[in-house]
């Protein structure tokens, strides 16, 4: 099927080839990186983990926010998502690939980065991190492909396949829990040390990730021959809803522990993003931005007006997205790491080759869903033609 | 017996976690093992100090001002290369002094002892009993050594991705945001000098103590930090742990620091 991948108009080229511009310049900014440290980045001695780590967190989310395309459709056999469970998987292959890479730019020692599999320490939240994500990408990758295979021939696919895509629905929910758990096993680290750290995580994945693939539904409908359907976007619209208005009471579940209770270390932290700690504030307006952003995607998707007009549907998605990735990309490394353990307040702001990196990795991601989707559709276009 | 029934663990956890070559060569030193010829082992130096953990105690009252403590931090960057970064993001830190209401952030009070407000803590790895940071490693890069509690790195197998930074409760530890080098002052031969993208810390002196030196810190101390085996009844931090009430940092958290404060 990758042959398909080669047939395509200009635009589709000249979008090919600006993706790979940008992750030749990423790649470029990378080696820059590999030559002189990670010091070219904004992290430091306090805060540790950046914007590749927040990334990575978020793209997590992503990846797992497909499965709930694959759910419905495999266990409560709700038919219309039959179409487009395969831009689920693709989306979910995509988002580990960066996931991955941004692992890869946040070592010190990458090429070291074997020594994991070298010195298997089951200890380690992280050993347990590559396991599920690289299995992850593994599952995707054979079902999506041969139910994909499958489509194009006319037949139903493999009997083998469906252990594993049964095994991939608890697995979607693994890759998040256990990167939640890289996070809230931490003593000492008071914003992340809470148990609802893993729903939370899986709350947001499952509001962004199907957000973004309404996104992707609404844009392939509009520039290619095959509609995912509307009903397939308005359910996803549903979990997007619930998702999110889950997501923002969790949220206010862990405001109201941390402020009833009067802790210090726990109120702090959420002090530091919502209204700064010591005079120090860079996260301010962006904390109450994705405040606003979320409480602005819960009203547009639970809405049923709104979440049935699709452009005000495609506005929801998009500050949904934005929203999530403000509040678990940024705010969950800024307000884990500041105040620092010995309470003291040294922040962080990422740097422009940091930025740059990070671009080539979503390039490096987009280029991977693109390739993947052409793929797809083409086959899809080709079934129904 | 034990060495069977660790090959067994080994080979149990080498099965669980993909079959590579250490643990190849666990099992491959296992079966020699069975076959009555000697493991390779890590012999001590005659003159080795040797303790079932390490422990310090320091008396903060006998270290009042910077110009007390500065000497001991000196006297470890000079021995251990610690660099020293004018972007204070690069810093690399083994031992260094901070305010009590930062050392000790959940027994500060509004109204302090001035003496204790104003006395600079001098503070470093703990070389936790129960260590976060060793639980964390996903390569064993750090570890604590069994024969004495020490928490240890292995520069050469740390991959940098500073998780164990994340897991220390105590700041404790550094990583090598470049290249160290041009920014070390005086380079000390008997003591390896760090590379980019790996983490270290404070090591006990682990590498002195193998011949029979008290930490460098300890030695420029004048007596204000005393050290010695936890598990010894007679050792000099018994001695003092017994006359003197003491706090360690965080001990809520259930790490276990081996680095006792009298105040």
């Amino acid at each position: 099927m990758l042959e398909l991948t080669f047939k395509g108009g200009k635009a589709y080229y000249g979008w090919v080839l600006a993706l790979l511009a940008t992750i030749g310049a990423g790649f470029a900014l990378y080696l820059w990186q590999l030559d002189f440290g990670l010091g070219i980045t904004g992290m430091s001695r306090d805060v540790s983990w950046g914007f590749y780590i927040a990334n990575f967190t978020y793209l997590v989310g992503v990846a797992a926010g497909g499965v709930m395309v694959v759910l419905p459709y495999y266990l409560h056999d709700y038919k219309a998502y039959g179409r487009i469970t395969v831009l689920g998987e693709f989306l979910a292959i995509a988002a580990i690939v960066m996931c991955l890479s941004f692992i890869i730019a946040d070592l010190g020692q990458p090429m070291r980065a074997l020594n994991v599999l070298l010195y298997p320490t089951p200890n380690s939240i992280l050993f347990w991190d590559m396991i599920v994500l690289n299995g992850y990408l593994f599952l995707n990758l054979v079902i999506g492909w041969n139910v994909l295979e499958a489509e194009r021939n006319g037949t139903k696919y493999q009997q083998w396949l469906k252990p594993f895509i049964y095994l991939s629905i608890p697995w979607a929910i693994s890759i998040h829990t256990v990167t939640a758990y890289l996070y809230c096993g931490m003593p000492g680290r008071h914003f992340w040390l809470t148990a609802i750290l893993a729903p939370r995580f899986l709350s947001s994945a499952f509001a962004a990730g199907p957000a973004l693939l309404i996104v992707m539904c609404l844009f392939i409908r509009k520039f290619t021959n095959f509609d995912p359907g509307k009903e397939q976007i308005q359910t996803l619209a549903k979990t997007v809803a619930y998702a999110i208005v889950i997501n923002v009471f969790f949220f206010l579940c862990e405001i109201f522990v941390a402020f009833y209770s009067n802790i210090p270390g726990h109120m702090d932290h959420i002090k530091y993003l919502f209204v700064g700690l010591h005079g120090h504030g860079v996260m301010v307006p962006w904390m109450w931005a994705s405040m606003i952003l979320m409480v602005l995607g819960i009203i547009l998707t639970v809405n049923p007006a709104t979440r049935r007009n699709e452009s005000t549907l495609l506005v929801g998605c998009l500050v949904i997205i934005l929203g999530t990735w403000i509040d678990k990309a940024l705010g969950m490394i800024a307000g884990g790491f500041v105040p620092n353990p010995l309470h003291e307040v040294n922040e962080y702001v990422p740097t422009l080759p940091e930025i740059g990196i990070a671009l080539g990795v979503y390039a490096l991601g987009a280029l991977v869903l693109t390739l993947f989707y052409k793929m797809a559709i083409s086959v899809k276009e080709e079934v129904r033609a | 017996m034990e060495s069977r029934r660790s090959f067994l663990k080994v080979a149990g956890v080498a099965a669980l976690g993909l079959g590579t070559t250490p643990a190849l060569k666990a099992v491959a030193a296992s079966g020699e093992a069975g076959g009555g010829a000697p493991q390779p082992q890590v012999k001590k130096g005659a003159k080795a100090l040797t303790a079932k953990q390490w422990a310090m105690v320091i008396d903060t009252r006998k270290l009042q001002t910077a110009a007390d403590v500065e000497p001991l931090i000196e006297a470890c960057n000079k021995i251990h290369n610690v660099p020293h970064f004018n972007n204070k993001n690069h810093e690399i830190k083994w031992i260094w002094e901070t305010e009590f209401k930062h050392a000790f952030p959940d027994k500060s009070n509004s109204f302090l002892n001035e003496s204790v407000e104003h006395r600079p803590f001098p503070v470093l790895c703990n070389h936790c009993e129960n260590p976060p940071c060793v639980r964390a490693c996903p390569t064993k890069a750090t570890f604590k050594r069994e024969s004495d509690g020490i928490v240890l790195m292995d520069f050469h197998r740390c991959i940098g991705c500073r998780f164990c930074m994340v897991a220390c409760p105590y700041g404790a530890r550094s990583f090598n945001f470049r290249d160290p080098k041009p920014f070390i002052k005086e380079m000390n031969r008997k003591f390896p000098h760090r590379m980019k993208g790996v983490v270290e810390k404070c090591n006990f002196c682990a590498e002195r103590l193998a011949v029979g030196e008290m930490p460098a810190c300890v030695e420029a101390s004048q007596g204000a930090i005393a050290f010695g085996d936890l598990y010894d009844p007679h050792s000099p931090v018994r001695e003092l742990l017994k006359e003197n009430f003491t706090i360690r940092r965080k001990q809520v958290l259930g790490t276990e620091p081996s680095v006792y404060y009298i105040v």
